[in-house]
C-alpha cells in the first residue's frame, strides 16, 4: 500500500513535469523566441520596423478586414444558427454539414476557388465583373471575402448546440407576454446565448487577424495595398529582414495572447 | 371573457392531430381538457393561445364573440403557463414577473414605480413576495410554477391557459398546488383552461371537464356528469377505475360470463369498483369470483378478486359496509353489479343483459 501510493506520486510528478515541458517547448518557447528576435536590436529598432509604411498599411488592412468580417459573421452566424436550431425543415442536416465546409477544406483550396470564381481573366464571374469595373480578387475586397469564408463557421458552430439545448419555450413565453419579435430577441434570445456568442466572436476575431492561406491566394501580395499582417511577415522573412519580420510577428502574437486570456474568461462563464 | 372554439382541425404532416373540435367555455369558468398523452389537448391549447396555427379550413377561435384566429400570439393577450415553466433564466423572479409590462410600447407602458407595485402585488398573490430578488435556480418546482403564473397574470390576460401546470411536480406539491389554483381562480376569476392527463386533478379542480381522445372531443360536462354519466367506454375507463367484462350480443341481448362464447368480445360491461354487492351464495346475475387479497389500510377497503377466467377484479367498500359482512382471502363469492354500463364498439348501449 505504502509503496503503491509512493509509486503513484512519482508517476504524477513525472507526467506533470512532462506535460509542463511539452507545453513550454511547443507553446511558450516559440512565443519567447518571437519576442527575443523582435527586440534583439532594441526597442527603437522594433518600433521603427512597426512604423514602416508597408507594415502600417498591412496592420490597417488586417484591422479593416477584421472590423468588417467579425460583425458580418456574427450577425450571419446568429441568423443561421437560429434558423437551424429552432426550426425543422428539409435539408437541415445537410446545411449543418455545409457550414463545416470552410473548416473541412484547406484554406489554400478555398482561396483557389475564389480565384476560379472571381478571377478577372479566367474566373466564371470575373470577366463580367471586370467589365463592370468590379475587382474582387487581388484587392481588399478579395481579402475580406476570403476571410469571411474561412471564419464563417465559428459563431454558427458555437450557437447551434446551445440554441437547440435551450429550445424555444422562453421565446414563446416572451411572445405570449406581448413582446414584439425584436424585443424578444434582445431581451430573451440574446442574453441566453451571450457567452457562447462572445466565445464564437473571439475565435472569429483571432482567425480573421491570423488567416494566411486563403488570403495569401486571393490577395496577390501587392505591397502597401493587399498585404495583411500575416502575409507581410512572410514577405519580410523571405527578404531576410528578420527584425522587421519578428516585430510584425510580435504584434500578431499580442493578439493571440489577448485572445487566449479573453477565451479563458468567457469559457468559465459559459 | 368567453372562449369559443369552432371546427378546429390540425394536421402535422400526415398526422391528423385534431378532428373538427368545437367547444364553448363560458366567462369566468375553469375548464380542464383531459386526455391521454398524444390526444391533441396541448395542441388545442396552443392553438387557442396562438402559439400554433390551426389548419386554414374555416375553423375559428373566438374571444367574446370576436374572431382571433388571425391575431398573432403577442397581441392576443393570453396568459400562458408552460409545462416546464419557460421562465427567463437570465432574470430574477421580479424581472420575470415584470417582463410583460416592460415590453409594452412606450405609450402604454406603466411607470417604473407602477410596475414595481404591480410585481409586488402579484408576488403577494402567489405567496412569493420574499423571493423577488432571487434567481430561478434557487427556487423549488412549485415556486417556479407560481412565478410562471404571476408572470402570466401581469399582463391582465383575457384568458389564462395552463399546459400541464402540475406535470413536473411531485405528488404532494401537486395536490396542494391544485387546491391553491382553484382558490386563486375564485379570487381573480379569469376564464381559464388547463390541460392535464390526470383525471383526479381535472375532476377536483375544474368547473367543466372536456375529455379528448385521438384528436377528438369525447365528452364535455361537469365533473359529476362525466363521472356518473360517461357517454363512451373511453370516458368511463379514463375517469376513475373500472372492471371490464367481455361478452357478446345475442338476440338483442348482451350476454356475459360463462354463458358467452369465449371467442366473442363485442359487448363490454364496465363496472366501477364501488358498484358491487358481494354475496356468499350463488345469485342470479352474480359473477362467480374468488377473493385474492383484502386491503383494509386506507379510507376504503379494497378487495382484489379473480373470476373464473382468471381476470383480476377490484371491489371497493366502505369500512362500515365491509364490517357488516367481512370477506377473507380464498373465499368463494358472487359479485352483483348494482350499477353498470354496457358499450357496443365503444358506444353506449341500453338494453337487457344476462350474466
Amino acid at each position: 500500500m505504502e509503496s503503491n501510493s509512493s509509486t503513484r506520486r512519482v508517476f504524477h510528478i513525472v507526467t506533470g513535469t512532462l506535460a509542463v515541458a511539452i507545453i513550454g517547448f511547443v507553446l511558450v518557447l516559440p512565443l519567447g523566441i518571437i519576442l527575443k528576435e523582435a527586440f534583439s536590436k532594441g526597442v527603437g529598432a522594433w518600433w521603427e520596423a512597426l512604423s514602416d509604411a508597408d507594415t502600417l498599411s498591412a496592420i490597417k488592412l488586417t484591422l479593416l478586414t477584421t472590423a468588417i468580417v467579425v460583425p458580418v459573421n456574427t450577425v450571419m452566424g446568429v441568423v443561421m444558427a437560429w434558423a437551424i436550431a429552432k426550426f425543422e425543415f428539409k435539408g437541415r442536416t445537410f446545411l449543418v454539414s455545409l457550414i463545416d465546409l470552410p473548416f473541412a477544406v484547406s484554406p489554400i483550396v478555398a482561396g483557389l476557388v475564389f480565384i476560379l470564381l472571381l478571377g478577372p481573366r479566367n474566373g466564371w464571374f470575373g470577366p463580367w465583373l471586370d467589365a463592370h469595373g468590379v475587382r474582387l480578387v487581388f484587392s481588399t475586397a478579395g481579402v475580406i471575402i476570403a476571410t469571411l469564408f474561412v471564419t464563417f463557421p465559428f459563431v454558427v458552430r458555437e450557437l447551434i448546440p446551445l440554441m437547440r439545448e435551450q429550445g424555444s419555450a422562453e421565446e414563446q413565453a416572451a411572445l405570449s407576454l406581448g413582446a414584439k419579435p425584436w424585443k424578444m430577441f434582445w431581451r430573451v434570445t440574446l442574453p441566453n446565448i451571450r457567452w457562447g456568442l462572445l466565445y464564437g466572436v473571439i475565435l472569429t476575431l483571432a482567425r480573421s487577424v491570423g488567416e494566411f492561406g486563403a488570403v495569401s491566394v486571393v490577395s496577390g501580395h501587392i505591397r502597401g495595398e493587399t498585404n495583411t499582417l500575416p502575409l507581410h511577415v512572410e514577405i519580410l522573412y523571405n527578404e531576410y529582414s528578420f527584425t522587421a519580420a519578428f516585430a510584425a510577428a510580435s504584434a500578431l502574437s499580442l493578439v493571440a495572447v489577448v485572445t487566449i486570456i479573453a477565451k479563458s474568461i468567457v469559457e468559465k462563464r459559459k | 371573457m368567453s372562449i369559443e372554439i369552432k371546427h378546429i382541425n390540425k394536421h402535422f404532416g400526415d398526422f391528423h392531430a385534431l378532428h373538427d373540435v368545437s367547444l364553448t367555455i363560458p366567462t369566468g369558468k375553469l375548464v380542464a381538457i383531459l386526455g391521454p398523452s398524444g390526444c391533441g389537448k396541448t395542441t388545442l391549447l396552443r392553438i387557442v393561445a396562438g402559439l400554433e396555427s390551426a389548419d386554414a379550413d374555416g375553423g375559428d377561435v373566438l374571444f367574446d364573440g370576436e374572431s382571433t384566429i388571425a391575431t398573432p400570439v403577442n397581441r392576443r393577450r393570453v396568459g400562458f403557463v408552460f409545462q416546464h415553466y419557460a421562465l427567463f433564466r437570465q432574470m430574477t423572479v421580479a424581472e420575470n414577473v415584470a417582463f410583460g409590462l416592460t415590453v409594452k410600447p412606450k405609450a402604454d407602458r406603466p411607470s417604473k414605480a407602477e410596475i414595481k407595485a404591480k410585481v409586488e402585488e402579484l408576488l403577494d398573490l402567489v405567496q412569493l413576495s420574499h423571493l423577488g430578488a432571487r434567481y430561478l435556480d434557487e427556487l423549488s418546482g412549485g415556486q417556479r410554477q407560481r412565478v410562471a403564473l404571476a408572470r402570466a397574470l401581469a399582463i391582465a390576460p383575457k384568458v389564462l391557459l395552463l399546459d400541464e401546470p402540475f406535470g413536473a411536480l411531485d405528488a404532494q406539491v401537486r395536490a396542494s398546488l391544485r387546491r391553491w389554483l382553484r382558490h386563486l381562480h375564485d379570487t381573480i376569476n379569469v376564464t381559464s383552461i388547463f390541460v392535464t392527463h390526470d383525471q383526479e386533478e381535472a375532476l377536483e379542480v375544474a368547473d367543466q371537464v372536456v375529455v379528448m381522445n385521438k384528436g377528438r372531443l369525447e365528452q364535455s360536462g361537469s365533473p359529476n356528469e362525466l363521472f356518473t354519466q360517461p357517454k363512451s367506454e373511453f370516458v368511463m375507463n379514463f375517469l376513475g377505475e373500472v372492471n371490464i367484462f367481455h361478452g357478446r350480443f345475442e338476440n338483442g341481448q348482451a350476454v356475459f360470463g360463462a354463458k358467452a362464447a369465449a371467442d366473442s368480445a363485442h359487448a363490454k360491461m364496465l363496472v366501477r369498483p364501488h358498484d358491487f354487492k358481494i354475496a356468499r351464495t350463488p345469485e342470479a346475475g352474480g359473477i362467480s369470483a374468488q377473493v385474492v387479497r383484502v386491503l383494509t389500510a386506507g379510507s376504503i377497503v379494497k378487495i382484489e378478486l379473480s373470476d373464473d377466467t382468471k381476470q383480476t377484479l377490484y371491489v371497493h367498500q366502505s369500512h362500515a359496509e365491509f364490517d357488516k359482512n367481512p370477506v377473507k382471502a380464498d373465499e368463494q363469492v358472487w359479485l352483483i353489479p348494482t350499477s353498470q354500463r354496457i358499450f357496443r364498439n365503444g358506444e353506449d348501449w341500453n338494453g337487457d343483459y344476462i350474466i
